[in-house]
């Protein structure tokens, strides 16, 4: 009986005096966790996953396989880069219309981490949010996981009638005219601009849909490419075999945490004819690689420091 | 001019499931009479049945009777266990002899039932294929060969009889009582799907191709029309709206067992058929929309559904 008593004044004693102050210390934690959760991924982020699962319940679901659910886990892990590595900034998000665009960007930085950067800033920072939705290569579907990836956080194969669907649909199409010329730049040509491939302005003006240029600065510092080794992309069969020193080191695998800033600009609108020749549609692509190339030199002209 | 007012219309392959329910709708509106050398038992009592091989001289007979003003070509086989050869030309030669008697007997509508699988799943697929898109289907698996050149065959038609009103439907993974491919394969106790794959399926209800034949006989159509169903989904969403269990198999494994499977003659899913269940392959039903004013009436927990419905099904 004593042995019972002692039991039950010992259980009261954990209940009143130990378990408040691991309760205290749960909540502290969980405050903390919160807290870091809200600032990497913003005050409204569930509303935003939530604006945009009724935007597309109320298209009858999207066709190509967006799944919201695998889009926000894929947000909340890129947000973790968006926010804290590369603590991006945007400027002139209010030029991205509400309906269909074509968002023209410059590609660079050995792997496409600005195409994800610049879909999330348009699914964390553009109100309503977006899914930017980009064209990936035929051979990536092939892959198991990636297909099914890709498809499920709104990337779509790349051709040309997967785009006009995108577009009919009033989507946000991301468009790295430059390819892989972009992406594998060495470090020497930094912010300065590939050929541009001119698909995207006869899409353009078939389907009269706005160009929005897009400057990303920071995404062509982050892998310093001293060189492209053509032998050992033929041998490998890679599209290039970029030098990159930095991946020697411990570490510096990760990009360089150079701080991103996307600027958006106006929207440039074209007209004419889509089967014009191609020296037609080639100078007025060449009208808007010009002007990404300026809002570039502009950029690179006010930014005083690379990290900050 | 509605299909009502025209005269008989001839089913092939009527003893099959979907030509009952082809027959079972099409009966209201005109005459049937079906031809399928298989028996069958619970027809409506005013639609005919006459147990002949198209090959043979008793259906030129029903033919020469002059009624016929519309032929509905069903009667395509799919038996991936028949000899290859065999199966291949039979199709043909059956649809061979079926536009010869459109031809000598002047009857001015025919329609096809071809499939959108003739697109072939492949990684490189825009995600919905109009009539246009090249059918290569065949490009990997030859057990599809028929199929499509049982199309191609049909399409040369289009130039060499002008006169004839020729219709190619080309539907979706048809889902129903039916026993295709799709079908058997949701009804499986235990749904395979491969390791990293989940592309968008298409599916239509049976009922839902039915009506989309009714609206080919319609006078005046012609040409070729994918036909889909409720909205796409992905294959995972719809195993689990049936709620049947599933196993998840490395593609290299699944091809492997399904092969010696089928060799065994243990199941009836050829091996090259796993690439439906790996890459998309869909079509864009626009043209039928606007032209045949054909809309789905089964959304897609009741298309699904409609695999089990055996039990009930008359």
């Amino acid at each position: 009986m004593d042995r019972m008593a002692a039991l039950t004044r010992l259980t009261d004693a954990a209940a009143s005096r130990a378990l408040p102050v691991i309760g205290r210390a749960f909540d502290a934690a969980r405050r903390r966790a919160e807290e870091v959760s809200r600032k990497v991924l913003g005050e409204d982020f569930q509303s935003r996953v939530e604006w945009l699962r009724r935007r597309y319940e109320n298209m009858g679901g999207d066709p190509f396989g967006l799944d919201p659910d695998v889009a926000k886990s894929a947000v909340t892990v890129l947000s973790f880069f968006h926010r804290l590595y590369f603590r991006t900034e945007t400027f002139g998000l209010d030029n991205v219309p509400e309906t269909r665009a074509l968002l023209v960007a410059n590609h660079s930085g050995q792997i496409p981490i600005d195409g994800a950067i610049l879909g999330s800033s348009l699914f964390l920072d553009l109100t309503p949010p977006r899914v930017g939705r980009a064209m990936i290569e035929k051979w990536a579907v092939s892959l198991p996981f990636a297909s099914t990836f890709f498809n499920k956080v709104g990337q779509v194969v790349g051709v040309p009638e997967n785009a006009r669907r995108l577009l009919a649909m009033e989507e946000l199409l991301i468009v790295f005219p430059e390819g892989v010329r972009g992406i594998t730049k060495p470090f020497s040509k930094r912010y300065q601009l590939q050929d541009f491939g001119s698909g995207f302005m006869r899409l353009a003006i078939e389907t009269n849909t706005p160009i929005i240029p897009v400057a990303i600065v920071g995404a062509e510092e982050q892998y310093v490419n001293l060189g492209n080794l053509e032998w050992a992309a033929r041998l490998l069969k890679m599209p290039a075999f970029p030098v990159v020193p930095q991946v020697l080191v411990p570490g510096g695998q990760l990009p360089l945490p150079m701080k991103y800033r996307i600027y958006f600009g106006e929207p440039l609108r074209f007209g004419g004819d889509p089967l014009d020749e191609e020296s037609v549609i080639a100078d007025k692509a060449w009208l808007v690689k010009q002007t990404i190339q300026d809002m570039l030199n502009r950029a690179l002209a006010e930014r005083k420091d690379y990290l900050k | 001019m509605s299909a009502s007012q025209a005269g008989t219309v001839l089913v092939t392959g009527l003893a099959g499931r979907l030509g009952r329910r082809v027959a079972r709708r099409l009966h209201r509106l005109r005459p049937v009479i079906g031809l399928d050398p298989r028996t069958v038992s619970d027809l409506p009592s005013d639609v005919e049945h006459e147990a002949v091989d198209p090959l043979r001289s008793g259906a030129r007979k029903l033919f020469a009777r002059g009624d016929v003003s519309a032929i509905v070509h069903l009667g395509v086989v799919h038996n991936p266990q028949a000899s290859r050869s065999e199966y291949h030309s039979q199709n043909l030669r059956v649809f061979r002899r079926v536009v010869e008697l459109a031809e000598t007997f002047r009857i001015p509508k025919l329609v096809l039932l071809s499939s959108a699988n003739a697109y072939g799943p492949r990684a490189e697929n825009a995600q919905f294929m109009t009539e246009n898109a090249p059918l290569l289907a065949g490009e990997r698996f030859s057990e599809m060969h028929a199929l499509v050149e049982l199309d191609m065959y049909a399409q040369s038609v289009f130039w060499r009889m002008p006169n004839l009103e020729l219709v190619i439907v080309r539907p979706a993974n048809i889902l129903g009582t039916v026993r295709n491919a799709p079908s058997n394969y949701l009804r499986l106790k235990v749904v395979p799907t491969l390791m990293g794959f989940d592309p968008m399926v298409q599916t239509v209800h049976q009922d839902d191709v039915a009506q989309a034949i009714e609206r080919a006989l319609l006078p005046g159509v012609r040409g070729i029309f994918n036909i889909a169903g409720p909205p796409p989904v992905a294959l995972s969403k719809a195993v689990s709206m049936l709620d049947r269990k599933t196993i998840t198999l490395p593609y290299s494994v699944a091809k492997g067992g399904l092969s010696s499977l089928f060799a065994l003659r243990m199941v009836s899913f050829p091996a090259p058929e796993l690439d439906f269940i790996r890459y998309v392959c869909m079509c864009d039903d626009t043209l039928a929309r606007t032209t045949l004013g054909y809309a789905p009436r089964f959304d897609l927990e009741q298309t699904l559904r409609a695999v089990d419905a055996e039990r009930w099904a008359t």
